[in-house]
């Protein structure tokens, strides 16, 4: 049950590394490692399909200060995937750190390693490429069978049993239903089938990727990158540069913004092959253009949504088919597509009879997708919300009706989420409170203002998880210290979350101590227990458990040490965060006689350390509204309002629960209203740098207004669930839903751009 | 070419290429506050004082710089804890990186305009973008640092 009298957990404090990051003080890969490493760059391909016939690099390497320059014939042969995933990985086995077949515009094709910059920048200049062009696929509709294939090597491997087959362009196929779904679709009043299509957006943190290298005084490989998941970067280095695990080390520093991009391996091996090479440091940042046309974007979806129902509202019957684009290499492909549908449907538990999910992942010769906040669940939310808002507008319901009647609700079975129960669900409050909070009655009704310009208002539901279940692990470890201080050290990746913060929040509240005694240190292989790494929403959820049961091993040792030192038994203690004393207070020990205890003759390790892994994925909840206002002119959309109410379960800091919100919706906000990766006919990407890929900027979204409904997760710690990807949920479909309202126009693909609506008006109104 | 440049206080003389930028030369005598967001002056991370005027040094050659004052966070550090602390209490710093260059246009904004409205202060910072905050918090902190100066 949730409790009130918590002393760190449930409170707005600041980042441990707030002042740190606001004064502008070095903490990132480029400010902390040497200048004098070894510049490298990259030789990219301007051709979607094509194979290196060939290469000639002698004179690159003549230009001055050019140390080498590496080429397809140069590095090891065995295929491996760059997504951080867990062992044995979903993501089929289809790279290599150069490969002769370029297979998107911008695929690597020589590594250039130089003494600076302007030397490198030469060399690429001077790499002489034959190339014998191949047709691309562009058209993802086309690849499932097309007889171009993307990936026709021998050496291609799926570990995973996820219905691929490069054969077939296939990255992953499944199909997954409960009930008759054609016998309850045959006895529904009405059914809708629409088609919804989402883009592939480009995470644009604002530091983009970025890894150095070096020889450390052992001779290992020492990896210093802007990272979540330092672990999987380890093994993925050895698989890629075929060295044992062992000679691998890698940390991660403050990282400059991730959003699931850092979840993939994109930069790491390049200047790892070149320290490899050369003994020498190396350090390759990305360009914002290589960070816009090389990187790991959002998977492009094409959602085909059907949906049954009563006249009264009642949906009985979902059934939805995705089509997912990985573009040239299958990172997270046959992961993200399934919570398209495992993360959407079952916002609909209320009523469902019957559900069928299935799907098909294909390869095309655009760059990668890979891992992006939401990763699948906000490309289905935006077709099922959508649809049931197309639903309430024919039957001339209230939208926020149709989903009371429908919706999930705590105690009920999620069939549509591997029949996983709704332990901790306040969606049905985050919906009354929602209304209230953004006065929905009186916004919901079109209003024309006089000038032009129409208001109107829309509406959307979220779900995510929390962790992968049966598959991440989340893990801590805690120290004691001589003054009855801890150290915290995780695996997991504070990327401007502030998960540092919230995890020390946890262990203080464990210890009994203030937030200023616990010191975080994260993360780094060599040092930190093994954690999956910050992804899937797992890491308050699941580290912050592990946080929790490293306390408790600490908290033992604690006592029995203290129990020793005063002549009692174990059983007779307990420990308040200062001290260990008998039940009756008449002998006591302080922390810091315990710790310095740990010191002089111990067997005692005074440290503490768990590991966590969860069977269920409780999911977060929310509500999200809109109220926009249209110019009937222009087709541009003003967002007046955004309203949200999300139920995380306990919000261990509330501040950063809301930052997290906002910063979500504002991302959701670009992809429906201006964001978009798009490819010219040859397969080239058009969005290369900011001033063609916007994202939004603080006049851009209007105003926001965060609260939270509180349940309470019985797995989580004390009482928590995730709150990182639920966010970026909502706004595609509200927004949609209200751009309706104002033009009765359903826009099903976004983004939706003043042009569209404008030329749609202008349509409208001729004819 | 030779140079001469007042970083922060502080005159310095260097040899620099014709085409060195000033974000580069800034990192180069170690002020790392400097980010590089996008190269393409869209993204205000590489916000300097040149003159005590805000600068994109990214779309800015060092030689440009030449006899002039140049002002970095590194070099302000005492007029942004006044009000980044407020930043920091609603958790908007976030990821950090993109905070050294909307520190230094907030700062700008408060010498030429001392009591903005939530208008005014979005308008001055438009071009200082964020990806992780959505910005309200960062408006929020403004907001309450200007109270609480006020009061």
């Amino acid at each position: 049950m949730e409790r009130k009298d918590y002393k760190s957990v449930g409170k707005a404090y600041r980042k441990k590394d707030s002042m740190q990051l606001l004064l502008g003080k070095p903490l990132y890969v480029d400010d902390i490692t040497p200048d004098h490493a070894l510049v490298v760059k990259i030789l990219r391909s301007p051709y979607a399909n094509a194979i290196i016939k060939n290469i000639n690099t002698s004179i690159a390497k003549k230009v001055p200060g050019v140390v080498d320059v590496y080429t397809w014939e140069d590095v090891p042969k065995k295929r491996f995937t760059i997504a951080g995933q867990t062992y044995p990985e979903p993501s089929p086995y289809d790279r290599l750190i150069l490969d002769q077949h370029v297979r998107f515009a911008g695929d690597a094709v020589a590594i250039i390693a130089a003494e600076d910059e302007k030397a490198a920048k030469k060399a690429l200049k001077l790499i002489k490429v034959e190339y014998e062009k191949l047709e691309p696929v562009l058209d993802f509709h086309t690849a499932k069978d097309n007889p171009i294939l993307v990936h026709p090597e021998e050496n291609w491997t799926a570990l995973c049993k996820v219905g691929a087959d490069a054969k077939r362009n296939l990255v992953a196929s499944g199909v997954d239903s409960h009930g008759d779904l054609d016998g309850v679709f045959k006895d529904c009043d009405i059914v809708l089938e629409r088609t919804y299509h989402t883009k592939a957006y480009q995470q644009a943190m604002m530091e983009t990727f970025r890894t150095y290298t070096e020889m450390d005084r052992y001779g290992r490989l020492h990896v210093i990158s802007s990272t979540q998941i330092v672990f999987h970067v380890r093994r993925i280095l050895s698989h890629a540069l075929d060295i044992p695990k062992s000679r691998i080390r890698v940390e991660k520093p403050r990282i400059g913004g991730g959003f699931g991009a850092k979840q993939t391996s994109v930069c790491e091996m390049y200047p790892a092959f070149v320290t490899l090479k050369t003994g020498r440091p190396a350090k390759l940042i990305y360009t914002r253009e290589e960070s816009q046309i090389a990187a790991s974007p959002r998977h492009e979806m094409e959602i085909t949504v059907k949906l049954g129902a009563n006249k009264d509202g009642t949906i009985r019957a979902i059934d939805l088919y995705t089509l997912s684009n990985s573009g040239a290499y299958g990172e997270h492909g046959p992961t993200t597509v399934g919570l398209s549908g495992h993360k959407s449907i079952p916002l609909y538990t209320g009523n469902l009879e019957a559900h069928r999910f299935s799907y098909d992942v294909v390869y095309t010769n655009h760059q990668a997708a890979g891992a992006y906040r939401g990763y699948g669940a906000t490309q289905g939310i935006f077709a099922l919300e959508s649809i049931v808002n197309e639903l309430a507008e024919q039957l001339g319901m209230d939208p926020t009706t149709i989903r009371e009647k429908n919706m999930v609700r705590e105690g009920m079975k999620m069939d549509a989420y591997y029949g996983e129960m709704a332990n901790a669900c306040a969606l049905d409050k985050c919906l009354e409170h929602c209304k209230k909070m953004f006065d929905w009655d009186k916004k919901y009704p079109v209003r024309n203002m006089g000038n032009g310009k129409v208001r109107s208002a829309g509406v959307a539901m979220a779900m995510q998880g929390s962790s992968i279940s049966n598959v991440d692990v989340g893990s801590a470890t805690i120290k004691l210290g001589e003054n009855g201080t801890y150290n915290l050290t995780i695996g997991a990746a504070d990327m401007g979350t502030g998960c540092d913060t919230v995890l020390a929040q946890m262990a203080a509240e464990c210890m009994d101590c203030s937030l200023d005694d616990v010191s975080v240190f994260g993360a780094d292989t060599d040092v930190s227990p093994y954690d999956s790494g910050s992804y899937a929403s797992s890491t308050t959820y699941l580290t912050g458990k592990a946080v929790e049961m490293a306390c408790d091993d600490l908290k033992k040792q604690i006592c029995t040490i203290g129990a020793e030192m005063i002549g009692c038994d174990v059983n007779d203690v307990i420990f308040n965060g200062k001290q260990v004393m008998t039940e009756d207070g008449k002998k006591s020990v302080s922390i810091t006689d315990i710790a310095y205890k740990t010191q002089a003759n111990s067997k005692y390790t005074g440290i503490g350390t768990a590991s966590h892994s969860s069977p269920v994925s409780p999911p977060p909840y929310m509500v999200g509204m809109v109220e926009i206002e249209l110019d009937l002119f222009t087709g541009k959309v003003d967002i007046i309002d955004y309203m949200a109410v999300v139920d995380c379960g306990i919000p261990i800091n509330p501040a950063l629960a809301r930052i997290q919100t906002e910063g979500g919706i504002v991302q959701g906000i670009g992809h429906t209203l201006m964001e978009n990766v798009t490819y010219d006919a040859n397969g080239k990407p058009m969005e290369s740098s900011f001033m063609q890929y916007k994202i939004p900027t603080r006049m851009d979204m209007g105003k926001l207004k965060v609260e939270f409904e509180n349940s309470y997760e019985p797995t989580g710690p004390f009482g928590a669930k995730s709150i990182g990807e639920i966010v970026i949920n909502t706004p595609g479909p509200a927004i949609a839903h209200a751009i309706y309202r104002a033009t009765g126009k359903w826009y099903r693909e976004l983004p939706i751009t003043p042009e569209q609506i404008a030329m749609d008006l202008m349509e409208k109104e001729s004819s | 070419m030779e140079i001469q440049i007042t970083l922060n206080g502080k005159i310095i003389k260097d040899h620099v290429e014709p085409d060195c930028l000033l974000i580069d030369w800034v990192r180069k005598h170690g002020c790392y506050s400097v980010k590089r967001g996008c190269e393409t002056s869209n993204c205000g991370l590489c916000t300097v004082f040149m003159d005590g005027k805000p600068v994109l040094s990214c779309s800015m050659l060092a030689a440009r710089a030449n006899g002039h004052n140049v002002q970095t966070l590194e070099g302000l550090q005492e007029e942004a804890k006044d009000f980044v602390a407020f930043i920091a209490d609603q958790g908007a710093d976030q990821c950090g990186f993109c905070n050294p260059g909307f520190v230094m246009n907030t700062i700008s904004l408060l010498r030429e305009n001392p009591n903005p409205t939530d208008d005014e202060i979005r308008a001055y910072l438009a071009g200082n973008l964020c990806r992780c905050s959505g910005y309200e918090g960062q408006l929020r902190g403004i907001r309450n640092y200007l109270n609480h100066k006020n009061k």
